[in-house]
């Protein structure tokens, strides 16, 4: 069992896959010599090649088309963003072609398209965005969202080896910030469309993925101190969402609060909320409540960063007053 | 600006209509460039930066000498910079204190702390602040010079754009809309060896960044980007054909940029050789001073000075700049609309 960071993980489940699958190739600016802007790629074109890690030109339309005729062919593409928010150059591409290749004419489109997203690094509006509500409303496409270091790998090489196209969000300020012991001898493989129960609890669930996790948890260790137990539910993959694994949880602790760092209006919280409306309702003994950014860009100065989005002390007070609620 | 150094009867004419207070001027900005981002690197190294610092070392020239081509003033022509385009910001009038209030992130910043480094505009001084995703100027830019020329006002839009931001969709889609529309639109294509750690043989097939846009029907040519007057003229050309409803004009400065991409890139991947040479033999500044006294346009008593009061006028910005307080929290929420003035503050804020 060696330690690993959740961008190390992340690098060794696409070596692998690398390794593994000779259909599967990288492609993205400043991938290959420069190893990518966080080096999530470091020391792959020395070892599999510049023909399999090929530096693109700024061209994210391009990237992903490219990706996406490609993975037509039979190989296996994962397209990296440099920061996620450059997605959006990409976004007809994703949702016009990408997601409906397989519904409208049968053309199975298994590719990746992966990128840091994710703000509280001070990265202002257009290096900090989290893009999963512009993707989650269109049918085709699959979404997973790692928090763990465990699942950044196991979800990596779920996504490659999916006959789907995936969008795959890592968060960059969890890329040197967790670390975990993997087994170095097993396979990890986390399936996609499954959540995890990240920490168990009685008296009210919390929902979230990706930072937000380790704010829940720490809300919810806090929250122990006080004698409220808190349920913390990890969702890894937001589309399909596991719709089971959270109505378990919501008909074991009755209460649901919903945490998400993206902003308010038109996140998956509403969503969440609404599935648990129409599955558990009889079961809820409060409000849905939730707990996400504000409704502005994300600003760069730290005071309104922080002011901005959700912190552990938000989610406490929130969890606090539904417990009691 | 005082004077003691009259051109000679030997200097050669001054290029391009240039007066000798002129050259003194472009100088200015040049060394305002240069001292501002030094200090703003020292700045970065005490962890005073909030996020990171872009550096435009060795590509001053490029940016000075485009936007001086420009009229400056209120209502006059308008431009829209990139990250390294600090000294295209200067010439039109953006202050060196509200440059280091962005980077610094502090309340009186130009963007009130929302946004960083020199992403902010001023419209009324002539420019107009950029977004990161690259390309997305072009378009707006010709949006811009498409109202100059529907109200038949005799302004200029000119638009920078990398050798790496040029394979952006937006950028092609831009251009031969503003090609195709004959809008007042200059354009100019930095060919600074590097985007990011991409070299252009990888961004791009053909050898100049003017090849690529002959192709939309509009004149581009290619000058020497560290010869401060070169641009100067180029450009001057191009915009002033530009205001004669001559259509849109693209110059490609060919550059180096010496610095990493931002000061975090150790830029290991550049050729140590290459670097050397384009700071011995081609630095934009030192190779202008050199014209400057060669020609007898000017003594060096006359740059030191210049040298000095730059050195005054950004120690005091910055001793100033640090004393100031960052943004108010709730400050975040405004201006999301115009009506409603603000965002509404999250319930779990008031619990
Ligand atoms: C659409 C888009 N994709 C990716 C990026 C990330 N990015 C920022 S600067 C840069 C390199 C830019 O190179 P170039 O256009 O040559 O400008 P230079 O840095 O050389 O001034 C990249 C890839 C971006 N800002 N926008
Ligand atoms: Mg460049």
């Amino acid at each position: 069992m060696a330690e690993v960071t959740y961008l190390e993980a992340l690098r060794q489940g696409l070596w692998e896959e690398m390794e593994r699958d000779e259909r599967v190739f990288i492609l993205g600016e400043d991938v290959g010599s420069y190893g990518g802007a966080f080096k999530v790629t470091e020391g792959f074109a020395k070892q599999f090649g510049e023909e399999r890690v090929i530096d693109t030109p700024i061209s994210e339309a391009a990237i992903v088309g490219a990706a996406a005729g490609a993975a037509h062919m039979g190989m296996r593409p994962v397209a990296e963003m440099q920061f996620i928010d450059f997605i959006s150059c990409a976004y007809d591409m994703l949702t016009n072609y990408v997601a409906t290749a397989r519904y409208r004419a049968g053309l199975p489109t298994p590719m990746v398209v992966r990128g840091p997203c994710g703000g509280y690094v001070r990265g202002g509006p257009f290096h900090s965005q989290n893009v999963e509500a512009a993707f989650f409303h269109t049918p085709g496409l699959k979404i997973v969202y790692p928090a763990t270091a465990r699942d950044a790998k196991g979800l990596v090489k779920s996504a490659i080896r999916d006959d789907d196209p995936v969008i795959y969000l890592e968060h960059k300020w969890l890329y040197r910030r967790i670390k975990e012991r993997l087994p170095e001898d097993e396979e990890i493989l986390t399936p996609i469309g499954a959540a995890r129960v990240a920490h168990e609890g009685n008296d009210l669930s919390v929902v979230t993925y990706g930072a937000t996790l380790w704010k829940s948890l720490e809300a919810a260790e806090q929250l122990d101190k006080d004698g409220v137990s808190v349920e913390v539910l990890d969702l890894r993959t937001l589309l399909p969402l596991d719709d089971a694994a959270i109505m378990r949880s919501v008909k074991k602790t009755n209460k649901l609060l919903i945490v998400h760092e993206d902003t308010r209006t038109g996140g998956l919280a509403g969503e969440i909320a609404a599935r648990v409306n129409e599955q558990a309702f009889e079961w809820l003994d409060g409000p849905i409540m939730r707990v996400t950014a504000h409704d502005v860009p994300l600003p760069y100065a730290p005071t309104l960063e922080d002011f901005v989005l959700p912190q552990t002390g938000d989610i406490v007070k929130a969890a606090r007053w539904l417990a009691a609620y | 600006m005082a004077s003691h150094a009259a051109p000679t009867a030997q200097s050669p004419p001054i290029p391009a209509g240039l007066s000798r207070d002129q050259l003194l001027e472009i100088y200015r900005y040049l060394r305002l460039t240069r001292t501002l981002e030094e200090r703003l690197t020292a700045l970065y190294r005490q962890s005073k930066v909030v996020g990171g610092l872009f550096r435009s070392l060795g590509q001053e020239a490029e940016s000075v000498g485009s936007a001086y081509a420009l009229e400056r003033g209120s209502h006059r022509d308008l431009m829209s910079p990139l990250t390294r385009n600090l000294g295209s910001m200067l010439v039109m009038g953006a202050a060196p204190i509200q440059i280091l209030r962005q980077y610094l992130a502090r309340a009186e910043s130009p963007t009130g702390g929302r946004d960083l480094n020199i992403h902010f505009g001023d419209l009324e001084r002539g420019y107009l602040g950029q977004i990161s995703h690259l390309g997305d100027m072009i378009p707006v830019m010709a949006g811009i010079a498409l109202a100059f020329k529907l109200r038949r006002e005799p302004r200029v839009g000119l638009v920078y754009i990398g050798d790496g931001g040029m394979s952006a969709g937006a950028f092609h889609e831009g251009i031969n809309f503003a090609a195709a529309r004959r809008v007042p639109l200059v354009v100019v294509g930095e060919y600074n060896h590097w985007a990011y750690s991409t070299p252009p043989r990888k961004q791009f097939a053909v050898e100049h960044l003017a090849d690529r846009v002959k192709a939309y029907g509009i004149p581009a040519v290619s000058v020497d980007g560290n010869d401060v007057l070169a641009v100067y003229e180029a450009t001057r050309f191009a915009v002033e054909r530009a205001r004669q409803g001559k259509g849109v004009h693209f110059i490609e400065v060919k550059t180096y940029r010496r610095k990493g991409h931002a000061e975090h890139d150790d830029q290991h991947y550049v050729p140590q050789h290459e670097l050397e040479w384009w700071a011995k033999e081609n630095d934009p500044i030192d190779r202008y001073v050199q014209r400057l006294l060669g020609s007898g346009w000017a003594e060096e008593q006359e740059l030191k000075e210049i040298d000095e009061r730059v050195r005054v006028e950004i120690d005091a910005a910055a001793d100033a700049c640090l004393g100031e307080p960052a943004p108010g929290p709730e400050s975040a929420l405004a201006d999301v609309y115009g009506d409603p003035p603000a965002a509404e503050r999250l319930w779990f804020r008031s619990v």
